[in-house]
């Protein structure tokens, strides 16, 4: 909303203020300033002059010689190549050392060996469109002499010839106080704001005619639909010359960020922004049958706005139409059918009320926001169509538009009730913590303009429709009285300070991730379902059913990811293409997954998403080191139970270097080289490894109470025993028979050496085994170690068909 | 005799001062079985009743100080060669380190961690909520029903009808409300998502951290105190705040809280654009008809609530420019924090 500071003026006196003051003091009464503009600030050293003569340039053929009185001893000698100048024409003259919008300084010189001491301006030129200067050209001189102002005196400064000087002050109005989206609304606030007094002239319908004549010649309005249409007023004005307005209103109009029209039109305009109360004009012309009816649109009927554009419409929506045909899409826009031409001779204004919510979703449906739409769908004042309406009438005579016709036509099914509520002081200064007076609490809301009742009770304003209750009071005295002025406390409320055991196992786990050196980063939730194609997710893997955004802002942002694998190629794709290396990121983010049951929200479960690469790594050492992390990670849970499977369905990862990791027989999640086509399609050249792990699950199987158990007393024995076997037998198939044989004796199981050579043969593998037996009560002897020993071999023979090496 | 004795002890004493490392060489010779001083005594037999006593404590105490100087050299030698060692060992200390990698924090979560930990230690508990959120507990529960105006400011996703990505994490506040009677005091962080398109300053996905404290008497000066003291926390303890009333369809009353600009201390710089404020928080009383929605009697308690956008302070704290750098998580942007 901007506000016209002159405009203002018409309502309360802020001369004494300075507008940075103004600014700061209505922003904290909770009226946002956005900034404001001094209108006409960019010219200066513009006057009014009349050309005396105009003689040809003898060095040119489409410049000429102007001779101007611009008031001062001699006329000026200005060069011009406008060719719409002649004797006796009125100009804006920029002189010697003026300034023009877009930074321009106007200096004396010579064009083609004649001396110009200024030059002539255009509409453009002084930052004027054809509208704000109905009659002016846009190709030559602003000629004043036609645009009715041919009478000001040589010499005026054009800020006062033309009305220039203004300051337009933007609000930032919220949704709660469309009130506030008028001159006389803010100017209600600034009179509070700086307490001074609020003038509000007195309005009427004026004389009768007395031509016996009557509204009810005319038209006839029926409100069908009573729901959605609040109040429906309106006025007739007969024998309108349309004409445009005059120069003060389309200045104002200007200001306030509205482009001129013509008179009718500026009215309803002017009277929208001064009351806040959207108006329509209707050629009468146009209305068949002598009828409004306020109607809910029929399914699919169509209609044109005034901006030309054909819209369907649906039975949610309320039209106002004739006998015929819709005319208005009201409160949003009217039609095409029935706007204000140059040969409107009779006019009727509406000024109504309407559903907001309905006024809303017509807009939406048809994107259509419109001034009076984001008025009315915040809700407005049904006691207000009156006096918009007798403002209009009171310019249409001012303006010497036209004449009222006698009548007015007034729906008005059902009058709101006043909100009345109690008054109690001790409540709202429990409530905000202050200690105001009553007395103080009342002539604010009296300001304000509630009424206070003599028992004890305050009627709310009309137009303030956001008042409910005693916590709307307590904001209207401390929004006067001032925020700032609340002293600090601070709340006596209990609580544990803690974060829960999984918020806190959270922090444990990054912080450790961290602490190995890898970086975190944080990915959209977002995808596109086409970075399931990207790591080849197979076409019947239900992890391709995600939630499903509908109005996404593009395809790469439409789906909530069930899987963070894409987000981590991603990134690390970003950073190969940088040429950053020996990346090693992780990310605890959620996936998404959909309920199976409609209407149910889906599953957010939080991943562990580890990724990285090492620039020339070869082998696959690179699977080590990630199992070493996850491993780390699982140590942190303190879990004794986990168990690598290999694992060659995971198309996003290589086939021969992926396993799936379970703790405690649950699956943990899974890790792995990415498939090198994956890491192709990203573009990445070197060999990547990711995992995704359970954040849930990881939680929920961590073992909570550590055992103390005693620090052994006796020695331990060790036995290493090295194997040939076939290189597809898996280490820890032999490790688990170990440890199966080994019973309570055996301690502890670990693979010191895996050797390859000739002499191991094609497909074999040495594989080398630490075996640490241990008694908890006495010393282990020499024959009890070889009697599990053997035990172990026994079993390594059966089960696997190995045997020590020779 | 005592001439012989006397001979040994300044030769042996001259022959240890001067020796290197190799001492039991010289051990040897004087005090050896077949050393010097022993081949001395050795011929005390031949000496009379008196003068053996004399010769026999004489020779004793040559013994003794050979013994004492050649320890006294050992360790002086044993020193030297140290010395020699430590010496040889010598490194230079500015060849660059070997690289122990600490991972960096993501900015976003950086500051998140902050925030946490500032209204843990003021008695907080940190409340988690689905993303995924039904229209209900985003909208309707916080007094923001269909078709209010408000919703226009929160270009929202959807996923159906009624369930959409939810556009602040307020709703974490009304299923809260919803299951526990008061006192309630939480914090809940997390991903919020608008429809805004990517650029230097929006993003569709952006983080928030809201606070709820519900309870008899709590008040409108309890909010100020409490995003006072945090402010302090956070920013310096010369930070002051501002409210300024604005409207929030969940509070009554509203306020836009600004902190005294922590690049210039208030005086107006390029950071908070001359005006001497930032915008940093949205903040009020908890909205009877909130409280009523969720079952608790506004007649009895009242709340406070507010909440702030990480990224915008991650911005202003490390004057970043450009919202994209949070996202695109190029190693060179994270290393640095």
């Amino acid at each position: 909303m901007i506000l016209s500071m002159k405009w203002l003026s018409d309502f309360t006196d802020m001369s004494d203020v300075s507008i940075k003051e103004y600014c700061d003091k209505l922003t904290l009464t909770g009226s946002k300033v956005e900034g404001y503009e001094t209108l006409g600030e960019d010219i200066s050293g513009v006057v009014v002059g009349r050309i005396l003569s105009v003689t040809p340039h003898s060095n040119s053929d489409h410049l000429v010689i102007c001779s101007v009185d611009v008031g001062r001893e001699a006329p000026l000698q200005i060069v011009t190549g406008a060719s719409n100048v002649f004797e006796g024409a009125v100009v804006p003259v920029a002189t010697d050392g003026s300034h023009l919008p877009g930074g321009i300084k106007i200096k004396k010189g010579k064009l083609r060996g004649e001396v110009s001491e200024g030059m002539l301006c255009s509409i453009g030129e002084l930052n004027l469109t054809t509208h704000d200067m109905p009659g002016a050209v846009e190709d030559g001189i602003l000629i004043l002499n036609h645009v009715g102002l041919g009478d000001t005196p040589v010499g005026t400064d054009i800020h006062d010839a033309l009305e220039l000087s203004d300051t337009a002050v933007e609000f930032e109005i919220t949704s709660n106080r469309p009130d506030c989206l008028s001159m006389i609304g803010l100017a209600r606030e600034s009179a509070v704001s700086f307490g001074k007094e609020m003038k509000l002239p007195k309005l009427s319908f004026g004389e009768d005619a007395g031509d016996g004549d009557d509204i009810a010649n005319y038209i006839g309005v029926e409100v069908a639909n009573t729901e959605k249409c609040f109040r429906y007023s309106a006025k007739v004005v007969k024998n309108v010359k349309i004409a445009p307005s005059p120069l003060w209103l389309r200045m104002r109009l200007r200001a306030a960020g509205v482009r001129p029209i013509n008179n009718i039109v500026d009215i309803t305009n002017y009277v929208m922004l001064e009351y806040g109360q959207p108006m329509h004009a209707f050629d009468y012309k146009c209305l068949d049958g002598k009828k409004i009816v306020v109607r809910s649109a029929a399914e699919g009927e169509e209609y044109v706005t005034l901006d030309n554009i054909k819209h369907n419409l649906n039975g949610d929506m309320l039209v106002i139409a004739d006998e015929k045909k819709p005319v208005a899409l009201a409160g949003v826009m009217g039609g095409a059918n029935s706007g204000i031409a140059d040969d409107t001779v009779t006019v009727v204004f509406e000024s109504a009320m309407f559903h907001p919510g309905s006024v809303r979703r017509t807009a939406k449906a048809l994107g259509m926001r419109t001034e009076s739409s984001s008025r009315f769908e915040k809700g407005l004042d049904s006691e207000n169509t009156i006096p918009a309406l007798m403002r209009a009438c009171e310019l249409v005579r001012l303006l010497g538009a036209g004449d009222v016709v006698d009548g007015l036509i007034d729906v008005y099914p059902e009058k709101k009730a006043p909100v009345v509520l109690p008054l109690e002081a001790d409540k709202i200064n429990a409530f905000l913590g202050t200690a105001i007076p009553q007395e103080k609490m009342e002539e604010i809301l009296a300001s304000l303009g509630f009424t206070v009742n003599a028992d004890g009770t305050v009627t709310s304003p009309t137009w303030r429709i956001d008042i409910e209750s005693m916590n709307d009071l307590a904001e209207e005295v401390i929004r006067i009285y001032g925020y700032n002025d609340i002293e600090s406390t601070v709340d006596s409320v209990f609580g544990t300070g803690m974060r829960t055991p999984a918020q806190a196992f959270d922090v444990k786990v990054r912080d450790m991730l961290l602490g190995m050196g890898i970086d975190e980063v944080q990915t959209f939730s977002f995808i596109s379902p086409k970075f399931y194609d990207k790591i080849r997710m197979a076409k019947d893997d239900v992890r391709r059913n995600s939630v499903v955004i509908t109005n996404p802002l593009g395809e790469d942002t439409s789906v909530m990811r069930t899987t963070v694998v894409p987000s981590m190629m991603n990134v690390l794709s970003a950073n190969a293409s940088v040429k950053n290396r020996d990346v090693y990121l992780f990310e605890a983010g959620n996936v998404y997954l959909p309920s199976e049951v409609a209407g149910q929200l889906p599953d957010e479960r939080k991943k562990i998403t580890v990724g990285f690469y090492k620039n020339g790594a070869k082998g696959a050492d690179g699977f080590y080191e990630l199992k070493g992390i996850v491993d780390a990670i699982i140590d942190i849970a303190a879990i004794a139970d986990t168990k690598y499977i290999s694992c060659s369905d995971e198309n996003a990862f290589h086939p021969g270097r992926c396993a799936k990791v379970l703790v405690n027989g649950r699956e943990l999640g899974v890790l792995g080289q990415i498939h090198p086509l994956v890491a192709e399609e990203y573009n990445i050249a070197e060999q990547v490894y990711v995992c995704e792990l359970d954040f849930a699950t990881l939680f929920e199987e961590r073992r909570l109470m550590m055992d103390y158990k005693p620090v052994p007393k006796f020695p331990a024995v060790e036995r290493d025993f090295s194997f040939v076997c076939e290189e597809a037998l898996e280490v820890g198939t032999i490790a688990e028979v170990i440890k199966n044989a080994g019973g309570k004796l055996l301690e502890s199981v670990e693979l010191f050496d895996i050797y390859r050579g000739a002499q191991i043969g094609e497909n074999m593998k040495s594989v080398s085994f630490a075996v640490m037996l241990r008694d908890r009560e006495k010393t282990l002897t020499v024959e009890e170690a070889d009697k599990v020993a053997a035990k172990i071999l026994k079993a390594l023979e059966e089960k696997l068909g190995i045997t020590l090496r020779a | 005799m005592k001439e012989k004795l006397r001979k040994i002890a300044e030769e042996a004493a001259a022959a240890i001062s001067e020796s290197g490392a190799d001492l039991e060489a010289l051990r040897i010779k004087y005090l050896g079985k077949k050393g010097e001083l022993t081949a001395v005594l050795r011929g005390m037999g031949a000496l009379s009743a008196e003068e053996r006593p004399v010769i026999g404590q004489m020779a004793n105490e040559i013994r003794a100080d050979i013994e004492a100087k050649l320890e006294s050299r050992r360790e002086s030698a044993a020193a030297e060669a140290l010395q020699k060692k430590l010496e040889s060992e010598k490194i230079d200390v500015t060849v660059p380190a070997k690289k122990v990698s600490v991972g960096k924090m993501h900015p976003i979560s950086l500051v998140q961690r902050q925030l946490e930990e500032i209204f843990l230690g003021m008695g907080y508990e940190i409340a988690e909520g689905p993303e995924v959120e039904y229209d209900y507990y985003n909208f309707q529960a916080l007094n923001i029903p269909e078709d209010h105006p408000a919703r226009d400011t929160q270009d929202t996703f959807y996923i159906t009808d009624n369930i959409l990505l939810r556009s602040q994490t307020s709703p974490v506040q009304a299923r809260v409300m919803e299951k526990t009677q008061p006192p309630i005091k939480i914090i809940s962080p997390g991903r919020v998502y608008r429809s805004d398109a990517v650029d230097a300053t929006h993003s569709p996905l952006f983080h928030q951290v809201e606070g709820l404290v519900v309870d008899k008497g709590v008040t409108m000066g309890d909010l100020k105190g409490t995003l006072e003291s945090f402010a302090k926390t956070m920013f310096g303890e010369e930070t002051r705040i501002r409210f300024r009333p604005h409207h929030f369809p969940f509070t009554e009353p509203s306020a836009e809280i600004d902190v005294s600009c922590f690049a210039c201390g208030g005086e107006g710089c390029r950071l908070c654009k001359g005006e001497g404020w930032i915008e940093i928080l949205g903040g009020g009383m908890v909205h009877p008809q909130v409280l009523r929605n969720c079952g608790i009697d506004p007649e009895v308690y009242s709340g406070f609530a507010f909440g702030l956008g990480v990224e915008r302070i991650v911005m202003l704290k490390y004057h970043i420019d450009d919202m994209r750098h949070l996202y695109e998580n190029d190693v060179r942007f994270l290393h640095q924090f």
